[in-house]
């Protein structure tokens, strides 16, 4: 998979593996809080926090489990995201940031969602090897 | 073997610091550049002086076989002086030009003083003069970079200020709001208005709103899918959204190009939507005698 | 029943207020204990206090969309109460508007609206 940005992830402020429900809702919740602590708006920091849960809820239930890391890029400008998965991968991304959310309970991932509330937003998959997403909100 | 590009020139300074800095300021002058409707006279000589110090500090170290690098922590000095002194000037109305030429104005002197001190030695003498040019030149581009994200900084504030100012949310009646719009709604100011309202509402605890567009100048797609949103968000918080304002004009447009606004009411003036409210907050409008 | 959330009956409706730390699995076995009691006490309401959440992603959008018609089809209508202006925000862009839920300010302007009938 390609490197990310250089400044990406410069300091890093907490791990947490992401297994079970609990550990989705822990990665969200220090998500607000850092970015609450950092003084982001109510609006910004439900946004992100928002978009974070919908993307470590896909590492646990489609990526069997991954690890999420949380910190600030080089310039601290950013707070930075990382969740990965060794999974099966998104087979059709396009489709796949296509697909909100569907009133009928679609499968969609949440994934163009997720990246609207986002500032940055990368995401890198490969079939049978897993997923890595890489967001970012400006402080 | 050629002395090392920079000798001469802190030659130069050491003899004659003091003098430089007058010509320095007179060039200034002769330029149009020293503003001293802006800066007293002491204020901009302190300025010279600050800027020139921070320049030979970075000439004594920060020069290497005729070369330099502006990011060097060497220049770091500079580099502050520089960005202070711009955003001073920024604040009290200095132009891009004014600044850069205010920098520039530096090679007169030296290049005076160089052409004396080498005179009889043309190549060292061009030499010299490249550097000069190179490194005042440099700073002058970095005094501009810093002038325009300061300038960037100034207009992000003062738009934030005029979005304030140009969306009020005001409570027409108990439990009624309305929301009157006016010029143009790009998706980053309708997100602020739209938290703005819905805290109102909240604080309020209001149970209609209403969303003038009047004053809104092009209703396009964009528009209306923004007006929708702010409906359904006013929706989920618990309350009720009118949007008022629709002209004939407006309602074919909508129409045309296929909008539909769903359960969402619609008036064509604040008169009527006003009335609907205040019916629907429990309100009777009665005329009291034939006038 | 987790202790994510309490319910309680009022005035023939249930209330019930999510807590911020609920998770995936809770906030779905909240589903299933609502839609038991809906058929068991037989009530005409049910309203969901989210005044406590301060982030409501599309899961839980549609576990609440999918108890607005769950309640329907058991003859009972659901309210959501004291979403935040940022969630409401988001909810939005999200494209999540939960039509078939029935919203209110607060608590009291439910149960009055379910008085209305």
């Amino acid at each position: 998979m390609a490197e990310p940005q250089p400044d990406f992830l410069h300091k890093i402020i907490q791990r947490i593996d992401l297994r079970t429900g609990k550990d989705a809702v822990q990665a969200r919740q220090v998500v607000a809080r850092e970015l609450k602590a950092r003084g982001v708006s109510a609006l910004r920091v439900t946004r992100f926090a928002t978009a974070v849960s919908e993307i470590a809820r896909n590492v646990i239930v489609h990526g069997g489990g991954g690890h999420f890391t949380v910190g600030l890029n080089a310039a601290t400008s950013y707070l930075d995201v990382e969740c990965r998965d060794r999974g099966r991968g998104i087979p059709d991304i396009e489709q796949a940031m296509k697909d909100g959310f569907t009133t009928a309970g679609g499968l969609g991932r949440g994934l163009g969602g997720a990246k609207r509330l986002s500032d940055r937003f990368e995401i890198e998959t490969v079939p049978g090897q897993g997923t890595t997403v890489r967001m970012s909100a400006k402080i | 073997m050629p002395q090392t590009g920079t000798a001469t020139i802190l030659k130069i300074f050491e003899a004659d610091f003091g003098g430089i800095v007058e010509e320095w300021r007179g060039t200034q002058v002769e330029e149009g550049v020293r503003r001293s409707d802006l800066f007293t006279d002491s204020e901009s000589r302190a300025q010279n002086i600050e800027l020139l110090k921070a320049f030979l500090t970075g000439i004594r170290s920060g020069v290497h076989e005729q070369d330099f690098s502006f990011e060097d922590t060497a220049w770091e000095d500079l580099r502050a002086v520089l960005a202070d002194l711009t955003k001073e000037r920024v604040s009290r109305g200095v132009t891009p030009s004014e600044m850069a030429n205010f920098v520039l104005a530096l090679k007169a002197p030296l290049f005076s003083r160089l052409a004396t001190e080498l005179a009889g030695d043309t190549d060292r003498l061009m030499a010299e003069i490249r550097l000069v040019t190179r490194l005042i030149d440099a700073f002058a581009i970095y005094t501009n970079e810093v002038f325009i994200a300061e300038r960037e900084q100034i207009i992000e504030r003062q738009r934030e200020e005029m979005m304030e100012l140009s969306t009020p949310v005001v409570e027409l009646w108990d439990r009624v709001l309305t929301l009157p719009l006016i010029g143009t709604l790009d998706s980053a100011r309708s997100q602020e208005v739209m938290e703005n309202l819905l805290e109102t509402i909240l604080q309020r605890q209001a149970e209609v709103v209403i969303v003038d567009i009047t004053g809104v100048s092009t209703v396009d797609t964009q528009v209306a899918q923004h007006l929708l949103r702010a409906a359904a968000a006013v929706r989920l918080m618990g309350a009720e959204c009118i949007i008022s304002g629709i002209s004939p004009m407006i309602a074919q447009t909508m129409v045309q190009l296929g909008i539909d606004v769903g359960t969402v009411s619609t008036r064509s003036s604040i008169r009527t939507a006003l009335a609907d409210a205040l019916r629907k907050v429990g309100y009777v409008i009665e005329k009291r005698d034939a006038h | 029943m987790s202790g994510v959330a309490s319910i309680h009956l009022v005035e023939n409706a249930l209330l019930v207020s999510i807590q911020d730390d609920v998770t995936d699995t809770e906030i779905i076995d909240l589903q299933d204990a609502l839609s038991n009691r809906i058929a068991d006490e037989n009530v005409d309401g049910v309203i969901v206090d989210i005044s406590a959440l301060e982030i409501v992603d599309t899961f839980v959008g549609r576990v609440i969309a999918q108890l607005a018609g769950i309640s329907r089809l058991l003859a009972a209508e659901t309210y959501v109460v004291g979403m935040r202006p940022a969630v409401a925000v988001t909810l939005v862009e999200l494209g999540m508007y939960l039509p078939q839920t029935r919203t209110a300010l607060s608590l009291s302007h439910a149960l009055a609206q379910l008085r209305r009938g």
